[in-house]
């Protein structure tokens, strides 16, 4: 459906995309993940045609973006980020605006409007103002606006941005809704999201992908660790971490915190087997209080920061 | 041409909603209107030549501000993305953007009418000048929204586009003031290529085709300028 072919982006001297390629099939959500100033807006504008790359191509169904950009903008419905939606309209006159726009027309237009109105929940709002409406209701106008012609392809920059964890919730919802029969692309910094609404996940890094692949795919791969967490009831962290350093398979023994008599400690294992039989050998033979103990698997979380750790 | 149409449909609602179309008209009114009237009546002449010759230099500080909003708003709003991944031309935005500045000049022309009906009670109008100088004026106030909107293409920032066209406007206007500073051979060319010297002959009631064809040929300019400039904006 869409494949970005090593394209690349500078602003001046400023790299701000460096030969990014992945594809995308029909169907599924990606989710374009990185820190703030990694290239994803930008790849997006590529694709939607608000930015010209500065060398490679993005192809979309028999499209590609040098020879036919109107006719891939007709295949994209595009949020872009904070919805700089015009403020000085009113909410039914954008969409009727953007449906002319779209080539929509006749009973069409009333008939499209009121679905959307029904799907994005913003009926109640149709006769106001965009700059009086709150940001989640203006995300949800500018989703509308994206769905108007239902297009094929969603585009959506960081389309819970700013938003209350109500409101969060409720565009995920809609962007699940959507995901359903529409090949949606969207970015974002927060890790929980992507995990909760996309099918895959790329993570950018300065321009460049830093990995690529499902949810559960990225947490298995990339070597095998994980981490044990102990809870002591000690005061000397030492001895402790001289024991557990001769256990094999434990590469770091990592004090979180000492308080009030007991230890906590961050042990990170890297071997494919379960080393907590081991550990609570060792535990076991020195008679210490053990207080806690378990099993923590790689989360998105700690994949996304080794991946995109300043150096 | 039907995404232009809708574009210009759009704009000229926003121009009608917001208040600085009527403080803009407003204001257009009262400048025209007491130079015309202050001398009016001194020269005992039933003609509207204070009107028409001044207009020259009042569109060039009105027209740019009617167009200083049409892009320059948009970029710095960032709405312009949104309107750029529509399936539209730039070719169509810059026209409907066009068309409706020109519109609006043409609106606010309309309740001058009333200065030459007025003359027409109390003396013998000369009706072709006053033809000519509508003509006229629709011409030079449709060159001059291609100047200022070429202007706010430059810019996100609205007063940096009204002094940019401001700027292009009076220089139009006044170039073939400026003549006894030139050599003899570049007079000609310059005459040629001020406003005023057109606008003055079309409203002696002198419909010449030179004077049509170079306000035609301005906004032409300046709307494939604005046109270059909007698909460099990457």
């Amino acid at each position: 459906m869409i494949r970005i072919d090593q394209l690349t982006k500078y602003y001046g001297n400023v790299c701000a995309v460096d030969g990014i390629s992945f594809e995308m099939r029909k169907g599924e959500i990606l989710g374009l993940l990185g820190p703030n100033g990694a290239g994803k807006t930008t790849t997006l504008r590529i694709l939607t045609g608000y930015l010209k790359p500065t060398s490679g191509n993005i192809f979309v169904k028999e499209y590609n973006i040098h020879d036919h950009a109107l006719e891939i903008r007709k295949l994209i419905g595009y949020l872009p980020e904070a919805a700089p939606i015009y403020p000085d309209m009113i909410v039914y006159d954008y969409l009727r605006f953007v449906a002319d726009l779209r080539g929509l027309s006749g009973e069409a237009v009333g008939r499209r409007i009121r679905e959307l109105a029904g799907l994005c929940g913003i009926s109640e709002v149709m006769h106001k103002t965009i700059h009086e409406l709150s940001k989640g209701y203006k995300q949800r106008v500018g989703l509308a606006h994206a769905m108007m012609s239902d297009p094929e392809i969603l585009v959506l920059d960081e389309p819970t941005s700013g938003l209350d964890p109500n409101q969060i919730v409720e565009i995920r919802d809609i962007i699940r809704e959507i995901g359903r029969e529409k090949t949606v692309i969207l970015s974002t910094h927060i890790l929980s999201e992507a995990e909760a609404t996309c099918d895959r996940i790329v993570i950018i890094h300065r321009g460049a992908i830093a990995a690529d692949g499902t949810t559960d795919a990225l947490k298995r791969d990339g070597g095998a660790e994980y981490a044990v967490h102990v809870s002591l009831a000690l005061n000397d962290f030492e001895p402790v971490r001289e024991a557990f350093s001769r256990v094999p398979g434990v590469a770091e023994t990592r004090l979180v915190r000492a308080e009030n008599g007991a230890l906590d400690l961050s042990l990170t294992c890297r071997e494919a087997r379960d080393l907590r039989p081991e550990i609570y050998r060792v535990i076991r033979d020195h008679d210490w209080d053990l207080l806690e103990f378990g099993r923590q698997d790689r989360t998105l979380e700690t994949i996304f920061r080794q991946l995109t750790r300043e150096n | 041409m039907r995404n232009a149409r809708i574009i210009f449909a759009r704009e000229l609602k926003g121009f009608l909603v917001s208040p600085i179309a009527y403080i803009v008209i407003s204001i257009f009114l009262i400048v025209t209107g007491w130079f015309f009237f202050s001398t009016f009546f001194l020269y005992n002449q039933a003609e509207l030549r204070t009107f028409f010759g001044l207009l020259p230099v009042t569109f060039s500080f009105i027209v740019p501000a009617v167009t200083m909003r049409l892009f320059s708003e948009e970029f710095n709003a960032g709405s312009y993305e949104l309107l750029k991944t529509q399936p539209v031309r730039s070719l169509d935005v810059v026209l409907g953007k066009f068309m409706a500045a020109a519109v609006l000049v043409a609106i606010m022309l309309v309740p001058t009418l009333s200065y030459g009906i007025f003359i027409s009670f109390i003396g013998d109008l000369d009706w072709g000048p006053w033809v000519g100088g509508y003509i006229g004026a629709l011409l030079l106030g449709a060159a001059f929204s291609a100047v200022g909107l070429f202007a706010s293409s430059l810019t996100r920032n609205q007063i940096i586009a009204l002094i940019t066209g401001m700027a292009i406007c009076f220089f139009l206007t006044l170039i073939d003031k400026m003549l006894f500073f030139l050599p003899e051979g570049a007079v000609g060319v310059f005459q040629y290529l001020g406003a005023d010297y057109h606008f003055q002959n079309i409203a002696r009631g002198i419909l010449d085709s030179r004077d049509i064809l170079y306000f035609l040929s301005v906004s032409f300019v300046m709307l494939y300028g604005t046109h270059l400039v909007l698909e460099e904006r990457t």
